[in-house]
């Protein structure tokens, strides 16, 4: 994987944890965030947690999605700001947790929540930073015009380059050369700015944002924070990042045989993926390779049938036997649960050319599942376009096809000879998907 | 030998390989005695590996290359090896570039390793820009200079890389991202064109050491390349990068495009197509405005992945007809040697063995003694006694035999420090020594003189049984044929009056449970007779033993030959060395526990009488 978005918790939490290492005294933090989950015991909180009866509160969603503020999904004032107590917050949380929202046209429900508490400042304290990598550098964001507001004035946001492999006293510079004019302490600010970014690259995050981040003397409130971290570095920073989960974004919930598919995934040293795009679709795919798989989905959509496309996914890394028969079984699962109105559904058994890949014996789990399936793809009318070349290409495409047609289920199959995706062409004019 | 600067490889390339990767260097090794050049790889650095080199095969001859610890040891001793293999995983990759960075005598670095944090790509990146050095990676399965040069898997079995066509240049550079569709490529390239002159798979990572436009403006410098072919995928800019050079005129020769993943567009962020490198982040992004932007700067871009064979057999026919590119004599090529192992799993080889094993199995699932796994002779409650009847006679003993053999091995484990094993032993190990010389000092001592005795007990009283003699007659004979004392008769201190109260427990297990004891009876008539000419003539332990084995054996079904088959190889020999080695260890143990300095023998211990013919 590669760049992945964390929890606005666990940012804070990443900064309390790693704070005396980097801002060593010289600036404060007093970390007071709750994560709230389906799971959490809300009655238990004032308990573990005595602040939240002392002070004021604020709640928001926890879930990568931003804009919170303008959906209206910012809850720190009932009459006026700052009268949130805790048991508003729960019942505000309970209510928003029952109830589906519509986030960027994505349906879903609300289940990870903030509580924090309320911080009152004046709209001068609002600053901005953030923090991304570009190719040979990386670049830092600074203004003095935070909130919610930062993109309408991004023309007062400074931008700094910092080459990848500058020096602590280049970096230094670089960022006390750029502080944005409007800011009040410049030195104070410049010195945080240079400290965050020195966690920020030792840390592997590739994007960090902190909107708007309230200062007051050596006191320093994050009231947001965006994080994104390479998760690649687990092995370099892993203890420094603590327990960190990446939630999948808003509505991104997965069906049965999706979630069955990925924990197969997690357990393998193999790579099975499945994406259900439309389960009514006629066009179902097993395509072996992470490359292959695209251009088959690519080519059904440039030839004009992506809305009959059913699948997208692949297996790759040499599964087991077992493994690719659990897969199969689970796409033809899928793909027998109902008839087609315009005819037989359309399988595409496809690859590219494997390395060293075994392509009889990845057949033969294919196979198996065909053999349990039998009946039911028969009854429900499907047609197997198989290609596919590498070493022992011709036994496997012989055995498939015996197989397919003992079984009478209609097949054809092509080897390095016939072109990657010709199968797609083939088989959508042969079946009159597309005209 | 210097090479072109628009040439990362060329056949005198030589590499050091980062990794023991077997499987990788002898496909290097094949493709290089495929296309006659010499070995490609010059050196591996294992810096776990203890060995100082590795065999491989170049054709059917072996030959060794050397291992290092350090890819700067080994390129001290190779600096004609300009080329590193970063097979490293994930986790050293980074080390092993920066190392390599730094020596002067490298200049490309392939790296393969998959998740490799993208700081540390970005820092190699950089660097290597700085140096005037070439990174090929992360995450690839590099590329292949056909003819010429092959980094490691790339191109995948030999039949595939000669009917791809890669064992000789052709005139098509081609670029790809990762390795997975380089192979459907150089197959689709070698059937519409004439195969490739170089191609690279630049890695799936969002920030490859090298990109599209770094290795096709070699080719563009290249004159063996006449066309090239990229195949770009959603996600980044750097498709961009070709289209700017193609209009700026660094690229001047024909360009066949094609970026996959035009699917994404319908699916907006919420499905992840193909690998995570590979998302758009923007519009610009996507692969069909990547497509465009090529198009429009002058690319050849086809409608759809499956018209790319169509356009590359286009382009190729075009300039042929022009006369850019002249017709290739196809090279012969030498049949690449099977591996021994591959053909004997197919069943298409066969040789003689040199040994034969009937007693133990060490192939399956779990190793047998006998047919019985090692986890049921556990389960099953199996003795000692009864493994030594598995590995040394091939029979599961019934419960007398098996308790028998174990109180045979109790009693010889030991008799204290003074006989000459034991003492051997103690000496040995008080001489510093470790525990199997001085157990084996011990061992040695074990002979016709020293616990012989159970061999020749059963050999003497077994022969004069069978031969049908008295008594009497036996021993007469042994005292006038055989001219020695009966072994197995006789004790220093035990006699009639004081028995030996092993002896008593052997003849009274034996009397309970054995079924016959027709040579013990015999032995205890001779006896009678011996003791009556003098009391501590007894029939001893060793004699006890001797025969009792010799009736045992007879019970278990063995014949007389076979029984002395068995006494003439050892077998009863041996469960005194077995047994006895239980004694020796304890004394090698307590000598260690004790610490006792170097033994020296006492001066008047010794008689010294030197009388020498020498002036």
């Amino acid at each position: 994987m590669a760049q992945r978005g964390i929890r606005e918790y666990d940012g804070k939490r990443i900064l309390a944890q790693n704070w005396e290492e980097y801002f060593n005294g010289d600036f404060e933090y007093d970390f007071k965030s709750i994560l709230i989950t389906p799971e959490t015991d809300l009655d238990k909180i004032p308990e573990q947690y005595p602040w939240v009866k002392e002070t004021p509160l604020v709640a928001k969603p926890d879930m990568l999605f931003g804009k919170r503020g303008k959906l209206g999904l910012i809850f720190f004032k009932k009459e006026k700001p700052g009268d949130v107590t805790w048991e508003d917050a729960k019942e505000w949380i309970k209510q928003k947790m029952s109830e589906e929202v519509e986030i960027n046209g994505v349906k879903g429900k609300l289940t990870h929540f903030l509580v924090e508490p309320f911080v009152p400042h004046k709209p001068e304290e609002e600053y901005y930073v953030a923090m991304t990598t570009g190719e040979d550098e990386d670049i830092i964001y600074m203004s003095a015009f935070g909130g919610i507001e930062v993109e309408e004035n991004w023309d007062k946001v400074v931008e700094v380059k910092i080459p990848i492999t500058a020096s602590d006293e280049e970096i230094k510079k670089l960022i006390e050369e750029n502080v944005p004019a409007e800011i009040k302490d410049k030195e104070k600010f410049a010195d945080f700015v240079y400290r965050l970014y020195k966690l920020f690259r030792d840390l592997h995050f590739t994007y960090l944002e902190i909107n708007p981040l309230v200062m007051v003397g050596n006191k320093v409130y994050p009231l947001d924070f965006v994080g994104r971290v390479d998760d690649t570095a687990q092995f370099v920073v892993g203890k420094k990042w603590g327990e960190l989960e990446f939630p999948a974004g808003f509505g991104g919930e997965l069906s049965p045989e999706e979630k069955y598919i990925k924990e197969m995934d997690e357990k393998s040293g193999a790579s099975l993926k499945l994406t259900i795009l439309n389960p009514k679709g006629r066009i179902w795919t097993l395509v072996a390779g992470g490359g292959a798989s695209v251009v088959y989905a690519d080519t059904v959509a440039d030839l004009g049938a992506v809305k009959e496309l059913a699948n997208y996914g692949e297996y790759s890394g040499n599964p087991s036997r077992a493994e690719t028969r659990e897969y199969v079984k689970t796409v033809f699962d899928l793909m027998t649960r109902e008839k087609h109105p315009a005819g037989p559904k359309i399988l595409i058994i496809g690859g590219a050319i494997a390395n060293f890949t075994d392509v009889a014996k990845t057949f033969e789990g294919i196979i198996d599942a065909m053999k349990e399936y039998a009946d039911k793809l028969r009854e429900v009318g499907v047609k197997i376009y198989v290609r596919r070349g590498g070493p022992n290409y011709e036994i496997g495409l012989k055995k498939i096809k015996e197989a397919a047609e003992e079984l009478g289920i209609p097949i054809e199959v092509y080897g390095p000879e016939t072109h990657m995706t010709e199968i797609v062409r083939k088989a959508l004019e042969e079946n009159k998907v597309v005209a | 030998m210097s090479k072109p600067d628009y040439l990362l490889f060329d056949r005198n390339t030589k590499a050091i390989f980062w990794n023991l990767n077997r499987n990788a260097i002898q496909r290097m090794l094949d493709y290089d005695y495929v296309v006659g050049r010499e070995p490609s790889v010059t050196a591996i650095v294992a810096p776990t590996t203890g060995r100082k080199f590795e065999k491989f095969f170049y054709g059917t001859k072996e030959i060794m290359i050397p291992l290092y610890k350090s890819t700067t040891d080994a390129a001290k001793d190779f600096p004609e090896a300009d080329v590193l293999l970063n097979f490293a995983s994930f986790r050293t990759a980074y080390n092993v570039t920066m190392e390599a960075l730094e020596i002067p005598t490298i200049r490309t670095i392939a790296i393969t390793a998959e998740g490799i944090p993208e700081r540390f790509a970005r820092i190699m990146r950089v660097k290597a820009k700085e140096l005037g050095k070439w990174i090929i990676g992360p995450a690839t399965v590099g590329g292949i200079a056909p003819g010429a040069f092959r980094i490691a898997n790339t191109g995948g079995t030999i039949e595939n890389i000669i009917n791809s066509k890669l064992h000789r240049p052709g005139s098509v550079g081609l670029v790809t991202r990762s390795g997975g569709l380089f192979n459907e490529l150089s197959n689709v390239i070698a059937r519409n064109a004439d195969g490739l002159a170089e191609g690279i798979a630049i890695g799936g990572d969002r920030y490859p050491g090298t990109d599209f436009l770094d290795h096709m403006l070699r080719y563009e410098k290249n004159p063996q390349v006449k066309f090239m072919v990229l195949l770009g995928e959603v996600g980044g800019e750097l498709e961009y990068r070709v289209a700017e050079a193609i209009k700026d005129g660094r690229i001047t020769k024909p360009v066949i495009a094609w970026c996959i993943g035009t699917i994404s567009k319908y699916f907006g962020g919420e499905v992840q197509f193909g690998h995570a490198g590979a998302k758009a982040g923007a519009e610009r992004e996507t692969a069909d405005a990547k497509n465009a932007a090529l198009k429009e700067a002058g690319a050849h871009v086809p409608k759809s992945f499956n018209e790319l064979p169509e356009l590359i057999n286009g382009v190729y026919e075009e300039l042929k007809a022009e006369g850019k590119i002249p017709e290739i004599k196809e090279p012969e090529v030498p049949p690449i040697p099977a591996d021994y192992a591959k053909l004997l799993k197919e069943g298409k080889v066969r040789k003689p063995t040199n040994f034969i094993c009937t007693i133990s199995d060490d192939r399956g699932e779990e190793a047998t003694y006998c047919g019985v796994p090692i986890s049921q002779v556990v389960e099953r409650g199996y003795s000692i006694a009864d493994v030594i009847g598995l590995l040394w006679f091939k029979k599961k003993f019934p419960e007398w035999s098996s308790k028998f053999i174990d109180m045979v091995i109790k009693i010889v484990a030991d008799h204290g420090p003074a006989v000459s094993g034991a003492h051997n032993t103690k000496v040995t190990a008080r001489a510093g020594k470790d525990l199997m010389s001085s157990i084996v000092t011990g061992i040695l001592t074990i002979g016709p003189r020293f616990g012989g005795a159970i061999d020749g007990a059963a050999k003497y009283f077994k022969m004069a049984k069978e031969k049908g003699m008295s008594p009497d007659e036996f021993v007469a004979y042994m005292k006038n044929v055989e001219k020695i004392p009966i072994p197995g008769i006789g004790h220093r201190i035990k006699s009639t009056k004081n028995p030996d109260k092993r002896v008593e427990l052997l003849k009274e297990f034996a009397k309970n449970n054995f079924p016959k004891t027709e040579l013990l009876d015999y032995a205890l008539e001779v006896e009678k007779l011996t003791t009556s000419k003098k009391e501590n003539l007894i029939l001893n332990v060793d004699g006890t033993i001797g025969v009792l084995l010799v009736d045992m054996f007879k019970e278990l079904g063995y014949s007389d030959k076979e029984i002395d088959e068995l006494i003439n190889a050892g077998a009863f020999n041996a469960f005194f060395v077995l047994g006895r080695t239980i004694g020796f260890i304890g004394h090698y143990l307590d000598e260690k526990r004790l610490d006792m300095p170097l033994y020296r023998h006492p001066w008047d211990d010794i008689l010294y009488d030197v009388k020498c013919d020498v002036e």
